[in-house]
């Protein structure tokens, strides 16, 4: 059994949830957070109620992660909030939330995260993007923009941390049956499943499966890369 | 105040610098030069000591000090100069932190 150290955002719901129980079943020890209470109950799994963009509370986090834990292995930056709006109907308001959850909070904890990963000189830092930036898709101006920037991070922040023994990746799923895409009208999706070039819904483990190849330690070579899944 | 911080941060340095191999003075104190001219450490070997500086004040004084932001970066004479001028400057912030 593997018993990395795992830390993973947004795991309530979605792909976050089924992360979770993924590294669960390989052994990892998982540390999960969300706004809201989870259901996710495990003996190996500990959840924080946390905003990602609130840097106290991140802070906190990560002194019980650094006090009960003593290390960290892998940080999957998961948790991320969309908007589909044209961008001459978007309020600011939504503008600065969707940046607080996307880009802020992965920004908040690939800090504390790196701080933690470069004593052992080890660590897998995993983004989330998404498709949408590739294909500059119209509707969700402010949402595309956030991923845009966590795709820039990650391939600075790769180079900034190579020393320690850290790798920064990204990962950009297509449109998968989650919460996220709910509200997205029918033919909206169907529009964008047209542009990729395997042309289907994503599930949750193609996503996993990627996430598999940046956290596997022989992934020590792979850095500031970003997997766009569907062939997009 | 700042001589228990002079010795945590002492502590910090020799610890870094086993892990790290890097070659450090029989003792360490106040007067140690960490980083710049005659320093001890290069800057990635600052930024961990940083980080150990900050979880062993988090860990001692159960409070979050940034040695490493704008403040930190912006001040006329470097607070990374020394082992004595870090734990100045740290002790000061811890002050404010409790002010505030």
């Amino acid at each position: 059994m593997d018993h990395s150290v795992t830390l993973i955002t947004g795991t309530r719901k979605g792909i976050g949830l089924h992360l979770a129980e993924h590294y669960l079943a390989r052994g990892h020890r998982v540390i999960g957070c969300s706004r809201q209470p989870a259901d996710l109950r495990h003996d190996r799994y500990r959840h924080f109620e946390v905003d990602v963009a609130d840097e106290a509370g991140v802070k906190n986090l990560f002194a019980a992660v650094r006090k009960d834990y003593g290390r960290l292995d892998n940080l999957i930056n998961n948790a991320g909030i969309a908007s589909m709006n044209h961008s001459l109907l978007t309020p600011v308001e939504t503008v600065r939330r969707v940046m607080d959850t996307n880009l802020t909070g992965a920004f908040l904890f690939a800090r504390e995260a790196a701080k933690l990963m470069q004593k052992g000189k080890y660590g897998r830092i995993v983004n989330f993007t998404t498709v949408a930036v590739a294909l500059n898709l119209e509707g969700e101006a402010a949402y595309v923009a956030s991923k845009a920037a966590v795709e820039a991070l990650t391939r600075v922040m790769a180079r900034e941390l190579a020393t320690f023994g850290i790798t920064v990746n990204a990962v950009g799923p297509v449109p998968i049956e989650t919460d996220l895409i709910r509200a997205v009208p029918k033919d909206k999706i169907a529009n964008l499943v047209a542009r990729q070039a395997i042309k289907r819904l994503g599930t949750l483990p193609d996503v996993a499966n990627v996430v598999d190849f940046f956290l596997q330690p022989d992934s020590g070579f792979v850095s500031g890369q970003v997997i766009y899944l569907g062939g997009v | 105040m700042t001589d228990e911080l002079v010795q945590m941060i002492s502590a910090a340095t020799r610890e870094l610098a086993t892990e790290q191999g890097i070659e450090v003075p029989q003792s360490l104190d106040a007067n140690t030069r960490l980083f710049g001219e005659g320093g001890l450490l290069d800057s990635m070997a600052l930024v961990s000591l940083v980080i150990a500086v900050e979880q062993a004040l988090e860990d001692k004084y159960s409070v979050a000090v940034a040695l490493a932001d704008e403040k930190a970066l912006s001040q006329r004479s470097s607070p990374y100069r020394s082992i004595g001028t870090l734990a100045a400057y740290a002790a000061q912030e811890l002050a404010a932190r409790k002010a505030g």
